[in-house]
């Protein structure tokens, strides 16, 4: 892979990204209502005075502008909602909180999924090979807004081994990473069988064993890495897929994060926090989706981007 | 000499799910230092069990071994634990495969895989195990070694990559190496080259070789010894003259007749009728009964005792001889 | 590739045996144990889908708060929720919704992605990498988000609801199709056709997408539990569907805030969006085995 796919590839995003932008910021003006709708006892003057604030007097194109030179800056604008915060401040208070519970997640969903891959696809046909692959069924069905309640309902009100709501001591952050995680590990642990069980039969496989290879090296240095491709080319849209999920997550579990900030802020039409956490989440799929492509190149010396 | 392999009686068999699959039922032949044998018949005709049930090269289960010896060196290999049979593959004996396309590891160098057996078994440093692997390379004939040796294999071409497999097969220099259909999956002038290169290998080294093929063609021109396998049975064995001039088996000579010669004329190469039996289905009977032009009412429900017709050349069948 | 394992051989016109191929795949898909109880479940849903405004016992919208969270009794099977709504009648309505939902916005995006990818692939060339180039670059932008941005500033409207969620979907299903118009246009019923001086768009649409059937299918029984799912989502977060109107998601929300009190409130619209995504996918499995007997797992 040369530096020059490289930068191509990042040249590409640029206009996508000016697109998102454009068709995100416009999309939220051309919507009937604006920011403060609700504040109905604001008297005309006060409300101009808003709106001159935060330049919502000007015309369209202008505003637009206006938004592009301050991103140009990274600066994501004021909140219309909290007053006297910025978006960026916003964001830097409650990103901390969804990466970490994200961190988890995906944590758990490549040590449970890896290892329950791993020893469904030593020992096929097997219980070890039918409860965990069963389980994972439930887990790529069932959405995670069925699973956190469900797991909220069972190990929090019922048995009461675990707090269900916050995000401080290390307690209360199992549930949400597991409830978040669950479903990654069900499609982690399916790929990973799937991917050891198709390089057992390969070829090279035997080709190592004929060569008098012992069996952990033939595992760890001739299976592991064709084998765990499949996981790794699905780490792109297990990432995405976790942005969204914590949405919910955030929301059932109460937990102050950037996805509870995402949906309360659309809701109240806080454009500029919607805007910017919009784009963050864009910026990370795509910085994700690219780490993920530069790894399996890495990984497997066949592939080439022009 | 004592012979370097001598294998009697192997009965490998696979018990799977719909019933036991005999593989191999019976098989015996013997090798010297420095001899090749031919091994040919058709595909399901158990060769390559054969020889992958000796080196403990296939999963059990469902493969069990029945019966029978397969003496190397003064180790039944059949008797040998997993860690002594790993200390013979690759060193002692070695084998190359049918697609070279797919028997090197694409995710790593070459010359990481050229090293493993060195480091494995000789206890060689990865440097020392480096410059044996790029002189063995030299050896099979490929060019700038050095570069060869940090390449992918998907950089090859299959001939390349099979010279790489011979290559890698040959670091630990072994006493007998294996070869399960090494030219089948590649072009005719490329095939020639493998195994002009595996014969003067062979001169050169003085090992011996198990060639697996259904190629007659390949195995006149190689082996020193042929042994015909039908439907996981011996049913001819002898020296490459004794089965190529004086066959006794009616099984060998349709394939000698189905096998193109420069004298053959054209439209002239009578196919053997019908397909192998289902192996889960053999009856107690010659496998060969239904397709064969001299069967006789004993064929049917009993498998012929070997018959002895010089020193070296044995024939399973129950004709007293063969009509020429 | 998410593609390549759907690209089936069902090439109806060639086969003298077309229908023999599909009744074949039938047959498959009835020895398959999990694909037919899945398949039962789920015609029997549709069933009560549309029967539903005649055999729900309560009006849906009838609140009686001195039934607040009743557990479930005789009179009312499933209880009754947070505004003494009877929860029966609510999740047979909720399934409508989620059920009409799933199967339009498929449509939605099975009528795009086949179009787009039909066309994609019968022009070939500069105009193929183009149109194929931004489907790759529209992957990698996360649809769901930009659905919940739409949702929010223009209302909740449930026909905006089956387009955006249909636009999610279109994309692998485009690809899919593509593939499949390259390999059928090279087949000489399509040059045959085009020898005759048959328009374009009359191939495109007579013979080629007819041939494209097997895979879209496939591909479709997967695309409607993704859909239903993030309808479910979108409702959860209460940016679905409009109350009084409810989706099952809708429901599990309102399930979530009283299932200390009362957890049957969450558990059978959670049941029922459960069973309803297992057997979706266990059809969608047993559709894509039977269709492609090769590429059937293990």
């Amino acid at each position: 892979m040369g530096l020059g796919y490289l930068i191509k590839r990042v040249l590409t995003m640029v206009p996508v990204f000016f697109a998102v932008v454009t068709l995100v910021f416009f999309t939220i003006r051309f919507a009937p209502g604006g920011p403060f709708d609700e504040e109905r006892r604001v008297p005309p003057e006060i409300l101009e005075n808003l709106n001159k604030k935060y330049h919502l007097d000007e015309p369209l194109y202008q505003q637009y502008f206006r938004y592009l030179g301050a991103l140009a800056h990274f600066d994501l604008g004021p909140s219309f909602k909290h007053s006297n915060r910025t978006v960026n401040e916003i964001i830097a208070e409650a990103f901390p909180i969804s990466f970490e519970l994200g961190s988890y997640a995906l944590l758990w969903a490549l040590l449970i999924g890896l290892a329950a891959g791993g020893l469904a696809a030593f020992k096929p046909n097997s219980l070890f090979d039918y409860v965990p692959m069963s389980i994972s069924i439930a887990g790529i069905c069932l959405p995670t807004f069925v699973i956190g309640p469900l797991a909220i309902l069972f190990f929090g009100l019922w048995m009461e081994w675990l707090p269900v709501a916050g995000w401080d001591e290390w307690p209360s952050k199992i549930l949400p990473s597991l409830t978040l995680g669950f479903a990654y590990a069900a499609y982690v642990s399916r790929l990973t069988r799937g991917g050891l069980m198709e390089i057992r039969n390969q070829d090279f496989i035997r080709t190592a064993r004929a060569k008098g290879l012992k069996e952990s090296t033939i595992l760890i240095k001739h299976s592991l890495r064709g084998g765990l491709l499949p996981v790794v080319s699905y780490l792109g849209p297990a990432f995405a897929g976790l942005l969204s999920g914590a949405l919910v997550t955030e929301t059932i579990f109460n937990i102050p994060g950037l996805g509870r900030f995402f949906i309360q802020s659309a809701l109240n039409r806080d454009y500029t926090v919607v805007m910017g956490t919009a784009l963050l989440y864009f910026t990370l799929i795509f910085v994700c989706n690219f780490i993920v492509d530069v790894l399996y190149v890495v990984l497997d010396p066949r592939v080439r981007y022009e | 000499m004592a012979p370097i392999l001598d294998v009697r009686n192997l009965k490998a068999h696979f018990h799977t799910r719909r019933g036991v699959v005999r593989a191999v039922d019976g098989i015996g032949f013997s090798l010297e230092k420095g001899e090749t044998l031919g091994i040919v018949g058709e595909s399901g005709s158990g060769k390559s069990v054969t020889q992958l049930s000796i080196l403990g090269l296939l999963p059990s289960p469902p493969l069990k071994i029945e019966s029978g010896q397969a003496l190397f060196g003064g180790m039944d290999l059949l008797q040998a634990s997993p860690s002594q049979l790993r200390a013979v593959r690759g060193n002692k004996i070695s084998m190359i495969f049918q697609e070279p396309m797919t028997s090197l590891n694409p995710y790593l160098k070459v010359g990481t895989q050229l090293v493993e057996p060195l480091v494995q078994h000789r206890n060689l440093k990865k440097k020392e195990a480096w410059a044996k692997a790029v002189v063995s390379l030299e050896k099979v004939g490929i060019a700038d070694a050095e570069s060869a040796m940090n390449s992918y294999p998907h950089e090859f071409s299959g001939g390349m990559r099979q010279r790489v497999m011979i290559a890698m097969a040959l670091t630990t220099d072994p006493e007998l190496l294996i070869a399960d259909e090494p030219t089948t999956a590649l072009d005719v002038t490329v095939q020639a080259q493998i195994l002009d290169l595996l014969k003067s290998l062979q001169k050169e080294t003085g090992m011996a070789i198990i060639l697996i093929t259904h190629d007659l063609g390949v195995v006149a021109g190689m082996a020193d010894r042929v042994l015909v396998m039908y439907a996981g049975k011996a049913f001819e064995y002898g020296t490459t003259e004794d089965i190529f001039y004086r066959s006794q088996h009616p099984y060998t000579s349709a394939l000698l007749r189905s096998t193109p010669r420069l004298d053959t004329e054209v439209g002239s190469l009578p196919p053997i009728g019908g397909s192998p039996p289902d192996l889960m289905r053999l009856t107690g009977g010659c496998p060969f009964y239904e397709r064969c032009g001299h069967r006789m009412d004993d064929c049917k429900e009993i498998f012929p005792e070997v018959k002895t017709f010089a020193e070296t050349h044995r024939s399973y069948c129950h004709l007293k001889e063969l009509p020429q | 590739m998410t593609g390549t394992d759907l690209s089936i051989d069902t090439n109806l016109k060639e086969d003298t045996g077309g229908v023999s191929l599909w009744k074949d795949a039938f047959r498959r898909l009835l020895k398959n144990k999990m694909a037919v109880i899945g398949g039962t479940f789920l015609l029997l849903e549709i069933l009560l889908a549309i029967a539903t405004p005649w055999i729900a016992p309560y009006d849906f919208e009838a609140q009686n708060l001195e039934l607040w969270v009743e557990a479930p009794s005789m009179a009312h099977w499933f209880g009754t929720d947070t505004l003494g709504r009877d929860l029966f009648t609510r999740v047979l309505y909720g399934g409508r919704i989620s059920l009409m939902v799933g199967i339009l916005a498929s449509l939605v995006s099975v009528v795009i992605g086949v179009t787009y990818g039909a066309i994609s692939g019968y022009l070939g060339g500069r105009v193929d990498s183009f149109m194929m180039r931004i489907v790759d670059v529209l992957y990698a932008l996360p649809f769901i988000f930009l659905v919940i941005i739409l949702m929010v500033y223009f209302g909740r409207n449930i026909y905006l609801l089956f387009v955006a969620l249909g636009m999610t979907q279109w994309l692998t299903m485009a690809r899919i199709v593509r593939g499949q118009v390259i390999s059928l246009k090279e087949k000489e019923f399509v040059q045959a056709a085009t020898s005759m001086g048959v328009r374009k768009s009359t191939i495109i649409f007579k013979h080629l997408i007819p041939n494209c059937l097997g895979p879209v299918i496939v591909f479709m029984t997967l695309t409607v539990p993704t859909v239903i799912l993030e309808e479910a989502f979108l409702s959860f977060l209460g940016l679905g569907v409009q109350a009084p109107m409810a989706s099952w998601g809708t429901l599990i929300s309102n399930g979530v805030e009283v299932m200390e009190i009362r957890s049957t409130v969450l558990l059978f619209p959670a049941m029922a969006l459960g069973l309803t995504l297992f057997s979706l996918n266990f059809l969608g499995d047993g559709l894509r085995d039977a269709l492609d007997p090769k590429g059937a797992k293990d």
